[in-house]
C-alpha cells in the first residue's frame, strides 16, 4: 500500500524527519509513537503531499487516502455546519446524500451534529465528524493523529471499535498513538521516532523497555497481557 | 436625483461579488489583509495616471500582480498570509501615494463617481459575472480547503491552484469596487457584510446569503442616500453596512443563537 525510503523533511536548518524507511503492506495497521516533537504528524503531512520533503513516497495505484488530522483550529463562531462539511464532500465525490447518514451511524453520531456550527462540536464529536468525512469516500487507507485525544473513555472505545471494523473490512490503517495498550491491540507493526532513533518491526519484538524508555525519555512500565493481536 | 440605471446593475453585481468573496475571506482569516490588500490598487493608478491610460485598468493589473505575488509568497514561506499582505501592501499603499497627486490620491482612496463608458460597464459586468460563478462552481472546494488545506489535499484538491483563482478573485472584486468606493473601503465592504452576516447564520448557505443581501443593501441604499444628501458615495455605504453590523451585534444579544 505504501512504500517510504529515505524520507527526510527539513525547515530551514532544521531536520524534522531524518532518513526514514519503511512500508504499509495493504490491509495492514501501522502504529507510529514517539515523543511530542518527534515529528510524527509531520510525517502524515508528508505522506499526503503536504510538506516539501526528500526520499520517496509511493503509494499503490487506486489508494483512496481518508486523513483525520488531530485537531483544527476553528474559530467557534464560524456558521459552517456538519450538514455544510460533509454534503460538500459528498457532492465532491459524486456520492449520494444517503451515505451521508451511514457514515455518521459507523462512527456512532447522531444526525443532529448535522444541524450544529463545528466550532460547537465537543472534541469527540468533531473527531469523529472528521472520521465520517474521510469514510464519505469509502477510504482504502486512514491516515489517524491521535484520534482518541482529548476523548472521553465511551468516545475512545466507539472509536476504537470504528477503526477495529474498518481494520476487518481490509482497509489500511496508519494510526499514531501515545497509547501503547492501544498500538498493542491494533497494528501490525510499529514505527517509533525519536529525535536519534528510529525503529520499525512488530510491536512485540520492537517494544523493548529499553526502546520505549528511548522513546519517551524516561522508563516506562508496560505489562502485555496476552489477548489476541489483530 | 435619481441614479442611472447602469451604474445601479454595476454597483450592485460588484456588491454581490463582495459579499461571496467576503464571506470566505473571513473563513480564509484575511478579515485585515482584505483591507491592505486593497491599497495595491494605488500604484497601479499612479503608474497608469503617469502613462494616461484608464486608472482603473492600471488598478487592475496591480491587484492581479499583487494576488499572484501573495501566492507566490505563501507557497515559499511560512508566514501567515495575514503578515504578508500586512508587510507588502501597506508598502504599496506608500508607493502609490508618492507616484499620484493630492486630488487623484482621494479618488483613487474614497472612489471617483462619474459617468460609466461602455467598456467600464461590460467589463464591470463580466468581472462580477465570473467571480460570482467561481465562488459558488469552487464553493465546496473552498470551504474543504480554509477548513483544512491538508484534508482538501487527500481530497483531490488542487489546493495551491484554487489558493491562486481565490486571491485573483479578489483583486478582481476589489477592481470592481474602486470606482465606487476606492482602494481604502472596498475592503471594508468586502469584510463588513460578511462579518454581519456571520453573526446571524445558521449555517454557509445562511452566511452567504445574508452577506449578499447587505453588501447589495449597503450599496444602493447607500448610493442613494449619498445622492440625497450630497455627499462621498463610498464613505456613506461602507457607514450603512456598519450600522448592519452594530445592529447585528444587538440581535446576537437576544438569542439569535
Amino acid at each position: 500500500m505504501l512504500e517510504v525510503e529515505h524520507l527526510s523533511v527539513r525547515l530551514g536548518d532544521v531536520d524534522l524527519l531524518r532518513d526514514l524507511s519503511f512500508s504499509v503492506p495493504a490491509g495492514s495497521s501501522l502504529a507510529v509513537i514517539g515523543p511530542n516533537g518527534s515529528g510524527k504528524t509531520v510525517l502524515f503531512r508528508a505522506l499526503i503531499g503536504a510538506l516539501p520533503h526528500s526520499g520517496s513516497v509511493r503509494w499503490a495505484p487506486g489508494a483512496r487516502i481518508g486523513y483525520v488530522p488531530q485537531k483544527l483550529d476553528l474559530e467557534r463562531d464560524l456558521p459552517v455546519t456538519g450538514r455544510d462539511l460533509l454534503f460538500a464532500r459528498a457532492r465532491l465525490a459524486a456520492r449520494p446524500p444517503s451515505e451521508i447518514d451511514s457514515a455518521l451511524t459507523r462512527v456512532g453520531l447522531l444526525p443532529d451534529v448535522l444541524k450544529k456550527l463545528v466550532g460547537t462540536l465537543s472534541g469527540g464529536q468533531f473527531q469523529r465528524l472528521l472520521m465520517a468525512f474521510a469514510l464519505l469516500t469509502s477510504p482504502t487507507v486512514l491516515l489517524l493523529d491521535e484520534p482518541t485525544a482529548g476523548v472521553d473513555e465511551p468516545g475512545q472505545e466507539r472509536m476504537n471499535d470504528t477503526v477495529r471494523r474498518l481494520q476487518a473490512e481490509g482497509v489500511t490503517v496508519l494510526l499514531i498513538s501515545h497509547d501503547l495498550s492501544v498500538v498493542f491491540r491494533f497494528a501490525t507493526n510499529v514505527l517509533c521516532l525519536t529525535r536519534d532513533h528510529t525503529c520499525f518491526g512488530i510491536p512485540r519484538e520492537v517494544l523493548t523497555p529499553d526502546i520505549l524508555a528511548q522513546v519517551y525519555g524516561e522508563p516506562v512500565g508496560l505489562f502485555v497481557h496476552d489477548e489476541p493481536a489483530r | 436625483m435619481s441614479l442611472p440605471a447602469s451604474s445601479v446593475i454595476l454597483s450592485a453585481s460588484m456588491a454581490v461579488a463582495a459579499g461571496l468573496i467576503g464571506s470566505y475571506g473571513l473563513m480564509r482569516r484575511m478579515t485585515l489583509a482584505a483591507d491592505a490588500f486593497s491599497h495595491v490598487a494605488l500604484p497601479g493608478i499612479g503608474v497608469a495616471i503617469l502613462f494616461r491610460v484608464n486608472p482603473l485598468a492600471g488598478a487592475l493589473v496591480a491587484l492581479l500582480l499583487g494576488a499572484l505575488l501573495i501566492w507566490t509568497l505563501e507557497g515559499r514561506t511560512r508566514l501567515a498570509t495575514e503578515t504578508i499582505i500586512g508587510v507588502v501592501f501597506s508598502a504599496a499603499l506608500a508607493i502609490g501615494a508618492l507616484l499620484t497627486t493630492g486630488e487623484q490620491l482621494m479618488d483613487a482612496l474614497f472612489g471617483a463617481p462619474g459617468a460609466l463608458s461602455n467598456v467600464e460597464l461590460i467589463a464591470g459586468l463580466a468581472g462580477a459575472a465570473a467571480v460570482t460563478a467561481f465562488v459558488l462552481l469552487a464553493r465546496d472546494r473552498l470551504i474543504v480547503t480554509f477548513l483544512s488545506s491538508d484534508i482538501a489535499r487527500t481530497a483531490g484538491i488542487d489546493v495551491r491552484r484554487l489558493s491562486l483563482l481565490y486571491l485573483l478573485a479578489f483583486g478582481v472584486t476589489v477592481a470592481l469596487g474602486l470606482r465606487y468606493l476606492g482602494a481604502l473601503l472596498m475592503g471594508s465592504l468586502m469584510i463588513i457584510p460578511a462579518a454581519t452576516a456571520r453573526r446571524l447564520a445558521p449555517n454557509l448557505t445562511g452566511m452567504l446569503t445574508i452577506a449578499v443581501a447587505l453588501s447589495v443593501f449597503a450599496t444602493l441604499f447607500g448610493s442613494w442616500l449619498a445622492a440625497q444628501t450630497g455627499r462621498e458615495t463610498g464613505p456613506v455605504i461602507v457607514s450603512v453596512a456598519a450600522v448592519c453590523f452594530f445592529l447585528s451585534l444587538a440581535s446576537r444579544r437576544e438569542g439569535v443563537r
